[in-house]
């Protein structure tokens, strides 16, 4: 494991039944840098960040978490080490207001209850849900509510962050609104690692990316080198796809 | 929220009830008052664990039945003074909470599953306390009448009232303060979603283990308190069915997970029992048929029960307050 690794995921594996979900997967997340975990749809991304936040077990490999194996951890003592994660399908404290949605998350690490709600109103305001603090949070819209999945686990003061898709559902604007706060808080000395389909928004916030497919890391690298990998290509457009679309860059160009 | 906006209207509740006695003095009305406020005891140990937590029990008549026997039996059996027993018996009902939570918790029981075992627990201690002739089997338990302020009796109806009150609105306070604490939020986290509770570092089986233990030592008061006011028990009383539907179905009617609900429950489904027993005399069963009914209408109609629409009310009549 490199010295700057706050996460090193080792062969992991993952089987429900009779599908292996994440085959011998491992990367490495360094500290201070937003790395993204691409893939096609079905390829284990969301299982794989389940069994870093320890939602699921693991069937083979370890979870690495600056310097300790956090395998055994059960999810909230993942989250007294400084890991949090948002839920790909928003998860929200439905009957609660957004304010008291946060404050849970602010709890974690601030006992008393005026401090929490000011952690929370700070968050708040980072994310854009300022003006919503009074509202409950089932009044929100998809944008609103991937939002509040943001701060709920930014409250947490985590020192990895794990975003499961956050940018999904949303449009180009509202997009264009969350990308700066991702860098904010990368900025500000949180670790990430995000799952996006969005590509503008990877190719632009990640330094590093991974490529998942059918449960295995097909490829590794910088943004640049990664979307070029035949590989990925393939694995996003079926097979023989990269050896068609080169036949017809170099029929354009010729 | 202010501390005066959190707990005035609590005290406020509490010292208009307290002046009762000055001007209705009937025996009926005051035993009817004290019955419902055990009830409301009894319920306010329930909405912790249900209303504030989300796991419903149907089973509190278990930490009822452990209040009113260990009060009853440490006096009559063992001789000890009737405080230290009630205090003792409410140890016992909130230890009894500990271990059914522990059992239940542990293996990740949700929904009706958990309602189903707080049953079952509940039902076997009605059994046992049947057959055992320690607990007095069928026959049941009698406090000795020996009407003393040392031995937690009173000649008086208007006392208690007062003492009865004085829990309740002590509970209130409680409540109001678990509802601004850490354990509030997480508590209040774990009933909306377990998933995100958890990823946001909540320890949700200790949590809900200091709930049950809480609920089941306030319901256990309730039940110490029973005993002594009517001085005598048997097991269909103290850990009978007929307790854990009250105590859910107060807070369910009143406003679940607020600290009036319970409350405003009780002396509501109280109030209309006498009236329907007023008007068509004592037919039997005419009380669950009642209770039934009025479930299915709160369910139907008013989710958030009494104080949920008073909520609504005002909202309309103010501008909402958002
Ligand atoms: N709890 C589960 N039980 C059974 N199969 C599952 C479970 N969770 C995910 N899967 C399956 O594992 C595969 C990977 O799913 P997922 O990790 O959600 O993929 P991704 O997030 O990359 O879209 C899918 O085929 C999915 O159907
Ligand atoms: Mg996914």
């Amino acid at each position: 494991m490199s010295a700057d690794a706050i996460l090193s995921v080792e062969h992991a594996s993952k089987r429900f039944g009779g599908l292996l979900a994440v085959d011998d997967a491992s990367l490495v997340a360094r500290r201070g840098r937003i790395t993204g975990l691409i893939g096609p749809n079905g390829a284990g991304k969301t299982t794989l960040f389940a069994m870093i936040s320890g939602f699921i077990v693991p069937t083979a490999g370890r979870i690495m978490f600056e310097g300790a194996d956090v395998g055994g951890l059960p999810p909230h003592r993942r989250a007294v080490a400084g890991i949090a994660r948002t839920f790909q399908i928003v998860q929200p404290f439905a009957g609660l207001s957004v304010r008291d949605n946060i404050a849970v998350g602010a709890h974690l690490r601030r006992s008393a209850r005026a401090e929490a709600l000011a952690k929370a109103d700070e968050v708040a305001a980072l994310v854009g849900l300022g003006d919503m603090l009074h509202r409950p949070a089932s009044d929100l819209t998809v944008s609103g509510r991937k939002r509040l999945e943001l701060a709920r686990a930014l409250a947490t003061d985590p020192k990895l962050l794990l975003l499961d898709e956050v940018l999904a559902g949303l449009n180009p604007s509202e997009v264009r609104d969350v990308v700066p706060v991702i860098h904010a808080i990368r900025d500000a000395g949180v670790t990430i690692v995000m799952v996006e389909h969005v590509m503008q928004a990877v190719m632009s916030l990640c330094e590093d990316i991974y490529v998942l497919a059918q449960g295995r890391i097909i490829a590794a690298g910088a943004p640049r080198e990664v979307t070029r990998d035949p590989k990925v290509v393939e694995a996003y457009l079926g097979h023989g796809a990269a050896a068609r679309i080169a036949a017809r860059e170099e029929a354009a160009r010729g | 929220m202010s501390p005066l906006r959190a707990y005035g209207p609590i005290l406020l509740l509490g010292a208009a009830l307290a002046s009762m006695p000055f001007f209705a003095a009937s025996n009926t009305l005051l035993n009817a008052m004290v019955l419902a406020l055990v009830i409301a005891l009894a319920a306010q140990g329930w909405n912790i664990l249900g209303g504030y937590g989300g796991q419903f029990s149907f089973g509190h008549a278990a930490f009822f039945g452990m209040g009113a026997y260990g009060t009853a039996l440490l006096q009559t059996r063992f001789g000890v003074n009737a405080y230290a027993a009630f205090a003792a018996a409410v140890a016992l009902g909130s230890a009894a909470g500990l271990a059914i939570g522990y059992l239940s918790f542990r293996s990740g029981l949700r929904g009706s599953y958990f309602a189903l075992v707080t049953l079952a627990f509940a039902e076997v201690f009605r059994i046992l306390a049947n057959a055992w002739p320690f607990t007095g089997g069928a026959a049941g338990v009698l406090i000795k009448l020996d009407v003393r302020a040392e031995t937690f009796q009173f000649a008086s109806r208007a006392v208690y009232f007062w003492i009865a009150l004085g829990l309740v609105v002590a509970v209130m306070l409680i409540n109001r303060s678990v509802e601004r604490s850490r354990f509030g939020a997480w508590l209040v986290a774990i009933r909306e979603n377990e998933d995100a509770a958890k990823a946001l570092g909540v320890d949700t089986f200790s949590v809900k283990l200091k709930a049950i233990t809480l609920s089941a030592a306030i319901t256990a008061i309730s039940g110490a308190f029973y005993a002594q006011y009517f001085l005598f028990l048997d097991a269909n009383i103290a850990f009978g069915p007929w307790i854990s539907v009250e105590a859910l179905l107060a807070p369910i009617i009143g406003g679940l997970g607020t600290v009036f609900g319970p409350v405003i429950g009780a002396l509501g489904l109280h109030f209309v029992a006498e009236i329907t027993r007023a008007v068509a005399g004592r037919v039997p069963g005419i009380d669950l048929a009642l209770y039934g009914t009025l479930l299915v209408v709160m369910v139907a109609f008013a989710r958030d029960g009494i104080i949920g629409l008073l909520t609504k009310a005002r909202a309309r009549l103010f501008g909402s307050r958002a």
